[in-house]
Parts: C-alpha cells; sequence; structure tokens
C-alpha cells in the first residue's frame, strides 16, 4: 500500500481535534498562570477566576444556572457521579446507553428498557418498566453510536407520571455538539458532558446538577465543586472546554446545516455506487454528525484496516478492554441480525470535516469494500 | 513481502515481527482475541494484548487486534468440553492451530492483502523442489512441529516461521537486546482458557455434570469408583482409586473409559500395550504416505517419536507401545524424524 498523502479523520465520535480558540485558551494555564484556585493569594485567585468564568461559560451554553455545573475528570466520570450519587432506590437506563451508564446501571441492579428498531426508547415498555420508587432514569441525548436522538421531552413526561420520585439523567456527550442541550435536555435533572468530543482538551468534562436534585459525591476530599468532586480543579482543561464549547455553541447552527449536508452527501454517494449497504436507522432522527452504516459481506474489522491503509480514519462501534471490536450492545438492542452487525461502520464527521474529506472518502470507502468483497 | 504477524505476547512472535522487519519485509502485527470468557492466564488476556502492542510501538509497525473469540468457541472450546462427555482427550491448542491460526487468520490476511502470515512457533518450513516441508524447530526442546502438522501446501506456502531455526536462547537474546518488553516472560504452559486454579475440572464442571464412574478390572470385578469418569484419560494411572498394592503390587492404568456406561476398566501395562495404532481423519504435509513407509510416530506435543510403519489407516509399532488415548493427535514423521508428513486423530 501506499503511504497517503492526507488523513481523513472520519472519526469525531470517538474524539475531535482541538478547536483553535481552546488550544489559546488553555496555553497561559500551562505556563504562567498556574494556580490552584482553592487557594487564597494572588495567583489562586487568577486561577478561580478563570475556573468561575469558565462555569458562567459552561452555564450559558447548557443553559443552566452556574451553580449547577460540576466539572468532572470528563464524560465517565459525569455518567457514573449521576448513577452512583442519586438517592437510594432502583436505576432504570435504556438499552442503548454508553458503557459509562449501563455498566454502573447494571452494577446496582437496575434495570435496561427495550428500544425499538430505529433504537429509539420504546415508550410504551419505558412507562411498564417504571416502579413509583425508582431512584433514577437515564437516557441518553444522541447515541453515540448511531447519532439517533432520544425524544427526551416524551421521556421525561413518562418518568414524570409513572416514577416521581426519579431524577432524570442524559448522558449528552454525542448531543452537545449538534444539540442546544439546554432546549433539548431542559426537562432532565443531569446532564453530562464531555469536553473533546465538541473540541475541547480530553480529561475535562462537566454534570449539569439542577438545584435541589441530591447528589453524594464519588470523589471525597477537599470539597471543591461544592462538594460535589473533589479534586485539584483541571483549571486550563476547564477554561479550554468552555471556549470550545463557546465556539461550539456560536458554530452550532452553521455546523448543522453544513456538516449534516456533508454527511448526507456520503451516504447518497456510498449507497449509490456501492451495493448491499444500508444506513443505519435511516428513518430515525439522528446527529448531523453521524454517518452510520451496515456493509453486508463485509467484516469491520477488515474494512477499519483497510480505510486505515487508504488513509481514512473511521470506527465501528465499541472496543473491550484489549482493543477487540466488541459485538455492539446497541445494534443487538435495535435487533439487527448478528450477521449484519458485524459489518458495522460508523463515519463520524465534526467541525473541521471539509468538502475534500469527504470527497476523498466517498472514493475510500467503496473502494476498500469493493477490494474486500474480492478477496473473500 | 506484506507480512501479517500474528502476536500473542510472547518473547518468539514479538521476535519474528522483529526479524521480519530487519530481513526487509513490511510488517504489520495482530493479536488474536479468542477467549472471551473468563481466564486469568494464556495468550488472550488483556495484559498479553497489551504486551503485543507495546512490542509493536517498540518496532514501529502497526497493530490490530481481531476477534476471533465466536469462532474460538465453536471450533476449540465447545468440541473441547463435547469431547469430555465421549471419555475422550482432546488437544484443544491443535484445534486452534487448524481453524483459528492457520485458517480464520490465513484468510484474513490474504483478505487485507498480505502475502503471507508469520508466527512464532519452533517449527522450520522449507521448499524443497516444488515441495513445502514442515520440520522440526532447530531448538529439538521447544520443538512445536506436532502441533502444525495439520498444515498442507496451501498453508505452508502461505506461512513464516522465522524463530524456528534458531534456540530459545537466541531468541531472548534478541528480545533482550531490542529491549522487548516481553524478553523476560516466562513461556506460556497451559490451555489458555483453563482457569491456573482448579484447571480442567472446574472448567468442564463448570459446563458440563460430572458424574462418579464405577472402576473395574478387565474381568468386570468392581475395584474402585472416581468421582468424574469425564477426567479419566485411557493410559491414566494415578486418581483412579486403585492402589497398586490392591494388585500384588503391579501398577493399574486405565484401559478402557466408557461414559455412558460410567466405567473405567483398568488393567496392566501389558493390557495398555498394543501392536498397532489405528489414527483416524489424517491430514497431510503433502501427499498421503504410501502404505509400509517406515515412520516416526510422535502422540504428545513434547514426548518422543517412536519408529513404525504406516499401514495405511494405522500405524504398525517397532515395538509393543502404550495405547494412545482417544482424541489424542497421532503425528507422523519422516524415518529421519525431521519432516512432518502428517497427522490425525487416535479413535
Amino acid at each position: 500500500m501506499t503511504t497517503p498523502q492526507r488523513l481523513v479523520y472520519l472519526d469525531h465520535a470517538a474524539t475531535s481535534p482541538m478547536r483553535p480558540e481552546a488550544v489559546s485558551a488553555m496555553l497561559p494555564f500551562l505556563g504562567e498562570q498556574f494556580g490552584n484556585p482553592s487557594g487564597s493569594h494572588a495567583m489562586a485567585r487568577a486561577a478561580r477566576t478563570a475556573v468561575e468564568d469558565a462555569r458562567e461559560v459552561m452555564a450559558r451554553e447548557l443553559g443552566c444556572d452556574a451553580s449547577e455545573v460540576v466539572f468532572t475528570g470528563g464524560g465517565t466520570e459525569a455518567d457514573n457521579l449521576a448513577i452512583d450519587g442519586a438517592g437510594a432506590g432502583r436505576r432504570v437506563c435504556s438499552a442503548v446507553e454508553h458503557h459509562a451508564v449501563l455498566r454502573p446501571v447494571k452494577g446496582a441492579g437496575g434495570a435496561t428498557v427495550a428500544v425499538d428498531s430505529d433504537g429509539v426508547v420504546d415508550l410504551g415498555a419505558l412507562a411498564s418498566a417504571l416502579r413509583a420508587d425508582d431512584a433514577l432514569v437515564s437516557v441518553m441525548l444522541a447515541n453515540n453510536e448511531t447519532g439517533v436522538v432520544q425524544p427526551l421531552r416524551d421521556i421525561a413526561a413518562i418518568v414524570g407520571e409513572y416514577a416521581p420520585s426519579a431524577v432524570l439523567h442524559t448522558d449528552a456527550v454525542a448531543g452537545f455538539s449538534w444539540l442546544d442541550v439546554g432546549e433539548c435536555a431542559a426537562d432532565a435533572d443531569l446532564v453530562s458532558i464531555s469536553a473533546h468530543k465538541f473540541g475541547g482538551p480530553k480529561g475535562v468534562g462537566a454534570l449539569v446538577v439542577r438545584d435541589g436534585v441530591q447528589l453524594a459525591a464519588m470523589l471525597r476530599g477537599g470539597g471543591q465543586e461544592r462538594e460535589r468532586r473533589s479534586g485539584t480543579h483541571n483549571v486550563a482543561g476547564i477554561v479550554a472546554m468552555a471556549a470550545a464549547a463557546a465556539a461550539t455553541g456560536r458554530d452550532r447552527d452553521a455546523a448543522v446545516s453544513r456538516v449534516g449536508a456533508l454527511r448526507d452527501r456520503l451516504a447518497a454517494a456510498i449507497v449509490s455506487t456501492t451495493t448491499d449497504v444500508v444506513v443505519t436507522a435511516a428513518g430515525a432522527a439522528h446527529t448531523a454528525g453521524t454517518l452510520h452504516l451496515l456493509v453486508g459481506g463485509v467484516e469491520s474489522e477488515s474494512l477499519l484496516i483497510v480505510l486505515d491503509d487508504l488513509g481514512v480514519c473511521a470506527s465501528a462501534g465499541s472496543a473491550c478492554a484489549s482493543g477487540a471490536l466488541e459485538q455492539s450492545h446497541v445494534l443487538a438492542a435495535m435487533g439487527v441480525d448478528r450477521e449484519l452487525a458485524n459489518g458495522a461502520l460508523r463515519l463520524s464527521l465534526g467541525w473541521s470535516t471539509t468538502d475534500a474529506d469527504i470527497d476523498a472518502a466517498t472514493v475510500a470507502l467503496p473502494k476498500a469494500i469493493e477490494m474486500l468483497r474480492g478477496r473473500s | 513481502m506484506r507480512v501479517l504477524a500474528a502476536m500473542s505476547g510472547g518473547v518468539d512472535s514479538s521476535v519474528t515481527a522483529a526479524l521480519l522487519l530487519d530481513a526487509g519485509h513490511e510488517v504489520v502485527g495482530a493479536t488474536m482475541k479468542l477467549w472471551g470468557g473468563p481466564s486469568d492466564q494464556g495468550c488472550c488476556s488483556v495484559a498479553d494484548v497489551d504486551d503485543a502492542r507495546r512490542v509493536c510501538q517498540q518496532l514501529d509497525i502497526a497493530h490490530h487486534v481481531f476477534n476471533f473469540s465466536e469462532e474460538f468457541d465453536a471450533a476449540v472450546v465447545v468440541p473441547y468440553v463435547e469431547a469430555h462427555t465421549h471419555g475422550l482427550t482432546p488437544n484443544p491448542c491443535i484445534e486452534c492451530n487448524r481453524h483459528l491460526k492457520f485458517d480464520r487468520f490465513l484468510k484474513r490476511g490474504e483478505q487485507l492483502g498480505f502475502d503471507a502470515i508469520a508466527t512464532g512457533h519452533h517449527a522450520r518450513i522449507t521448499h524443497d523442489d516444488g515441495t513445502w516441508n514442515l520440520r522440526r524447530g532447530y531448538d529439538s526442546a521447544k520443538d512445536q512441529s506436532y502441533v502444525l502438522h495439520m498444515l498442507g501446501q496451501r498453508s505452508l506456502a502461505k506461512t513464516v516461521l522465522p524463530v524456528g531455526t534458531m534456540n530459545k536462547s537466541a531468541v531472548r537474546a534478541i528480545a533482550d537486546a531490542r529491549g522487548l518488553r516481553t524478553a523476560a516472560k516466562p513461556d506460556s504452559q497451559d490451555t489458555c482458557f483453563l482457569p491456573s486454579i482448579g484447571g480442567r475440572s472446574t472448567f468442564l464442571g463448570d459446563r458440563i455434570p460430572l458424574r462418579p464412574g464405577r472402576v473395574v478390572d478387565t474381568e468386570g470385578n468392581p475395584v474402585g469408583v472416581v468421582d468424574a469418569i469425564e477426567l479419566v484419560t485411557v493410559g491414566q494411572r494415578r486418581g483412579l482409586g486403585v492402589g497398586a498394592s490392591a494388585n500384588h503390587g503391579e501398577a493399574r492404568y486405565a484401559v478402557a473409559v466408557d461414559t455412558q456406561a460410567g466405567v473405567v476398566t483398568v488393567g496392566t501395562i501389558d493390557d495398555l500395550s498394543t501392536e498397532a495404532q489405528a489414527i483416524t481423519a489424517v491430514t497431510w504435509t503433502h501427499q498421503p504416505a504410501r502404505a509400509g513407509t517406515q515412520v516416526r510416530v510422535q502422540a504428545s506435543a513434547h514426548g518422543a517419536s517412536e519408529p513404525a510403519v504406516w499401514t495405511g489407516d494405522a500405524v504398525q509399532w517397532h515395538e509393543r507401545h502404550r495405547r494412545i488415548a482417544p482424541g489424542q493427535s497421532v503425528v507422523l514423521y519422516s524415518a529421519d524424524d525431521d519432516r512432518v508428513l502428517g497427522g490425525g486423530i487416535a479413535p
């Protein structure tokens, strides 16, 4: 294989490149602005000011009050904190949640709720699964594998009716780039986000905890974040996340239409040039950036390697601890045939995706698929 | 050549990749995730994948993980468990080589456009007068030709075994000189999916009922009981509940295992010995041997070979020989004990 001239990065759902705004915002805090915000001297106060400025930016972008923003060490921590920190009682989540929700819910003996063939929560199943004394219900805003968006308003109404004492958590990690979380998740009591999915750095995220929602801390120590998340603030990360969030919010409408058009063009090009390829959950509402495909007669593992050789970075779903691809629990919950699920491919676009990327992908993808089919 | 190196996370496959690079080949490493269940050892733990990945990073080559756990379960684990219900003694490593490493992995390599695959087995492949031959490894103490006997011409032509021409100490020296983290890693010893605590009995006991069996002598007289007849192997001497003293000081061995009837028959070493050994499901590295061919026969991974004559569906021992446990692989070598002719399974 020849060495590709340039990489076509279509794995924004795994992580996005950092936005220049985020990089420049964090640099001073990796240098001269090194203070610990918990102190009282000038250096500490400057850091504290930066953290609180960032908190206000995040509050604006998340449609909440600044006092409701809890900074965490990423999306997984935010999800774990929401699930484990909620009051005593059963936890319920959808069957297509990210493992950062699914595992703590199952670990606490909780229940999962079925989804339909598009991966959308079955509202009837949710209503019948809920019990009046349930403590927490967690349904993601958008799915990290398929991009399918959940009807959070309807879900909140059902939770309010059938599990009135439960708090509603939404994992908005895969949704924030494309959806106005303040509006879409207005009915959620707890909202998780992760900076590196929208152009911020890795290792920082936030959990919105609505005023009045009780939450037990997981990390205990110095009592930072109003006793809800101890540990010295990741000042540079928090500041950069806020800068990335502000840029995301500023550009969101334009990005949704620009990137959404690129995604649709990519989908149309592949489906029209290559046989036996279907767009997953084509009829359901989805985020602008994610194109999930089921490619017949091809194994994801092989397809990703050939695409990699052709300079296209893509993904198939989640990997286990060893790095091996796992059978997707999302596709299984949607009732996708196992054989077909073996050919899953996720192409995820983001803020930095260009027309040229899509031009290259529309050539590389059919080529890779035909190559593999010809050799099997 | 473009070579796909199977990297288990051990020192042999680490050095395999390094040697191929040194020889100027384009190399990509891949680790097969085979066993999906819990295990604390063997070639597919997360720690071993991490080691393989790190070695590839050190060698500056790409590394992939192939999830073949479903195929491994279907082709190796399920038949392994099933065989025990019939009183057989299977060799899962051989079935893994047959179905996973030199079939699934080889095909994956071909599909990805590789010219060959490589593994860290201690055996040699030579190309002599148009024929691919599988030969014993240079380090006789580490020779693994027995577990590769199922390779045919097509597989042999597409496989390279770079450490087969070296002593194990030399392999470790190369790994050490290159600073590979696997240099001092102990050799894997046991079946990868069996737990180190409890082993075979725990593994099987979780999957099939282990039933007690009656132990009788060759006249049918009851002489004892065993806890789990599924764990008894023909040729086994210990753990049969019959001491040598009960038989005038002569050791007794399991000479037949009938799991259906729940009966283990014990007898003397003479009862166990035989003039000929049938072999079924024989595969050949090249042409089938002609009846009457003088061969050497090996019936365990690290056992010595014994001389015999191939009869067409059995081997006639030069000297009476202990029966080989049903289910075990029997491998035929050339009379000079170097070249693998083929092999099959003791019925």
